[in-house]
């Protein structure tokens, strides 16, 4: 019998990312089709008992019911918060549809560097979505770093945040979005 | 020097724009207090104590002439007419309006320049010697490196948001003039037995409240990884680095709580996986890269001609030759020295000058230098490439323009922060203590009889002005509303680096220069003949100097 695992955390739960009703996929505004539960409740969660449709999963309940969830792989989505690093998804990240990387304070700047290695060292090719506080100021940075969805807190005019997605359109260093650096660019051309 | 090619322009002039977007939404109101912070910090800029202050990145701090006579022009226009020299080989303005800021990036974009990353949680300027390419000491170049590293480092989409500031300073000479081991990355050129040029990397040193001297985490990297190497680093801090206390949060921190074995163990576990990718240094990469470092067009000199014009000319004039003495540096060209023009004459806050004095630096620069100026960490001016023929016609020029105090390297040669005269963060005045004892010891004969000294003051433990490796340092600490000076002896900032111990308890403002004084004086009694100050300094301890300081008078 599986266990069930429960949704309160062990560490103290920091903010916590919201799910709102839409956000910017690939450069588009869109309906959010997910539903991303975070962690701190009490209540206890097991294959059997979560709700059909798309689910984001805290990390540790992700982990603890991978593998009874294996009928509904398209369905199971994981979000990381900024103090769990991309490795404790590992090689699993393939498989998954989609990944979230919540950003508890703008300034905490971890998410980018699990966005990256999760695209870059784990194979991770679904929806990369960041949750949580960050700014549409960073928004070029994320997606260079390889997220390509935003799921802004709050009541956010969505549209008219579109324009901050191209405030740089070249870079000087490899990311997830540009192969070659520009020294090499420069220098082989 | 490096030059922008099309692609630096636009993403400079993107940053500009970007700029300022942000700084009408949040004049608007559309952007918090607290989301303007961080994104005006990453633009240079601050706000202090009576303006904001804003500070402009010179790249390992090399400059044009051109750059320069902008950065007077825009002292004039927008500040009050005068520019501050960094420990970061930076420059700052005391006095922008907010409002105007983005017109002064858009003013320093026409010129290559740029105010990304001075401040912030993220990749800082990086530094490197002010005598790169010209001293003779040196294995290797280091700008080139130094370019390559900028160029990684700007606008890095993965560290923009680090737990704390991050800075990475490069020496290719064997006397280390960057203070590497000060730094959050300190990166020592070096070849191994076959010749081929690596680096040794230093990780974990700084300043602030808890000094450390950064440690070796490997000896020889070989140059196409250095990019890499970084990369590793960084991102193996920006993972565990600590973000729950601001003062814990320095790689510093991480380092020494991790131990420095386990450290270097994280770091080339990560390196490992990236090595071998795109962000090597190809030879074609290194070589496009020193492209904009040529040699000046040096003239062809026989050996010793130069110097002989030198003698003669120093044998009559004796302030001539003081200034020659000390604020002159031998070049590997003959018939060439690099030349320190010195912001420190007494009364001056160190590192300042007025759009006049920039304008004289530009004009010296085209007629002496290539047209080419570099900042110092210690907050002075250099030109590299002087004929040695015309040093006599240079010093005369320097002198009327206030920049030849000849005395580089000595005691009043000081580096200060602006301190609470500016500073929001001190907790005492800096400006004042180094007046005082630049009037005290203004007696040349005496300071050159003391030899190379550094005294560094700092008005607050954020250590701006590298009070822990002076030789002596000067700390300004605030007692119940009142400002106290601590004092340290000991500390270096060389290859053999080290941190200075406090003396004891603090002074007044005003029993400063006397008790510098005593210092001096026990320095002067058990020196042996021609011997440093830090090297009496090892050798006698701390002790004879806290017994004469504090002494009862009796």
């Amino acid at each position: 019998m599986p266990k069930p695992a429960n949704l309160s955390a062990k560490k103290p739960v920091g903010a916590q990312p919201e799910n709102p009703a839409q956000l910017i996929v690939d450069g588009a505004v869109v309906e959010n089709e997910w539903n991303l539960l975070p962690l701190g409740s009490d209540e206890e969660i097991s294959a059997r008992s979560l709700a059909p449709g798309k689910v984001i999963l805290p990390l540790s309940v992700w982990l603890a019911l991978r593998e009874d969830l294996q009928g509904r792989k398209d369905e199971i989505g994981v979000w990381l918060d900024s103090d769990e690093t991309a490795d404790l998804i590992g090689e699993y990240a393939a498989e998954l549809p989609l990944i979230a990387a919540n950003f508890p304070a703008f300034t905490d700047g971890r998410g980018f560097t699990a966005a990256r290695l999760l695209r870059q060292r784990y194979g991770f090719k679904g929806e990369l979505r960041a949750v949580g506080n960050f700014i549409r100021d960073q928004l070029t940075y994320l997606k260079r770093c390889g997220f390509n969805s935003f799921a802004f807190q709050g009541e956010q005019p969505l549209q008219g945040l579109l324009a901050s997605m191209q405030d740089f359109t070249d870079s000087y260093q490899t990311a997830v979005d540009q192969p070659l650096p520009i020294y090499r660019r420069r220098a082989l051309a | 020097m490096y030059r922008y090619d099309e692609q630096d322009h636009k993403l400079i002039r993107e940053r500009v724009a970007q700029f300022r977007g942000q700084t009408e939404r949040y004049l608007a109101g559309e952007l918090s207090e607290e989301e303007f912070l961080p994104l005006r910090l990453q633009n240079g800029l601050y706000v202090q104590r009576l303006a904001p202050m804003l500070r402009i990145a010179v790249p390992y701090g090399l400059m044009n002439s051109t750059q320069v006579r902008r950065l007077a022009h825009i002292t004039r226009k927008y500040d009050k007419g005068y520019a501050h020299f960094t420990t970061r080989q930076n420059v700052q303005l005391n006095w922008p309006n907010l409002e105007d800021v983005p017109d002064i990036l858009a003013e320093l974009a026409e010129v290559e320049m740029h105010a990304v990353q001075t401040s912030g949680n993220c990749i800082r300027n990086t530094t490197t010697d002010q005598f790169a390419g010209v001293a003779r000491d040196e294995l290797v170049d280091p700008r080139p490196y130094c370019e390559l590293i900028r160029q990684w480092s700007t606008f890095h989409p993965e560290f923009a948001f680090l737990p704390r500031k991050f800075k990475i300073a490069v020496c290719g000479a064997e006397e280390d003039r960057a203070a590497i081991r000060a730094h959050d990355i300190g990166v020592q050129i070096v070849k191994n037995d076959q010749g081929e040029t690596g680096f040794q990397v230093f990780v974990g040193g700084g300043l602030g409240r808890t000094p450390i001297i950064g440690v070796a985490i490997r000896d020889f990297l070989p140059e196409t990884h250095l990019l890499s190497y970084l990369e590793a680093i960084v991102r193996v801090y920006n993972q565990l680095g600590r973000r729950d206390n601001k003062f814990k949060a320095r790689i510093k921190i991480l380092v020494k709580a991790m131990g420095a074995e386990e450290f270097a163990r994280r770091v080339e576990a990560e390196w490992e996986q990236i090595k071998d990718g795109a962000e090597q240094l190809t030879p074609e990469a290194i070589e496009w890269s020193k492209r904009f470092f040529p040699e000046p067009a040096y003239k062809t000199f026989s050996e010793g001609h130069g110097e002989a014009v030198l003698r003669d000319r120093a044998g009559e004039d004796k302030a001539f030759a003081r200034w020659l003495e000390r604020n002159t540096f031998p070049h590997r060209v003959d018939g060439y020295q690099a030349v320190t023009l010195s912001t420190k004459p007494t009364g001056i806050p160190p590192g300042d000058v007025t759009d006049r004095q920039l304008e004289a630096i530009a004009e010296l620069a085209d007629k002496y230098s290539f047209g080419e100026v570099r900042v110092t960490h210690e907050q002075n001016v250099v030109l590299a490439d002087v004929e040695q023929e015309q040093l006599f016609d240079l010093w005369q020029e320097a002198r009327k323009h206030g920049f030849a105090t000849p005395n580089i390297g000595t005691l009043t040669d000081m580096i200060c922060c602006p301190g609470g005269d500016y500073c929001s963060l001190a907790n005492a005045k800096s400006i004042p203590v180094a007046e005082a004892i630049q009037r005290k010891f203004d007696d040349l004969d005496y300071l050159y009889d003391l030899g190379d000294l550094d005294l560094n003051i700092s008005g607050c433990m954020n250590a701006c002005g590298h009070h822990h490796i002076g030789h002596i340092g000067i700390l300004g600490v605030d007692k119940k509303g009142e400002e106290f000076y601590q004092v340290q002896l000991g500390g270096s900032a060389n290859e053999k680096a080290s941190l200075g111990k406090v003396l004891g308890p603090s002074f007044s403002r005003d029993e400063m220069p006397e008790t510098i004084g005593k210092i001096l004086d026990v320095f002067v009694e058990n020196r042996q003949p021609e011997e440093f100050f830090i090297d009496t300094y090892n050798r006698i301890g701390l002790q004879p100097f806290k017994e004469r300081v504090y002494a009862k008078a009796s």
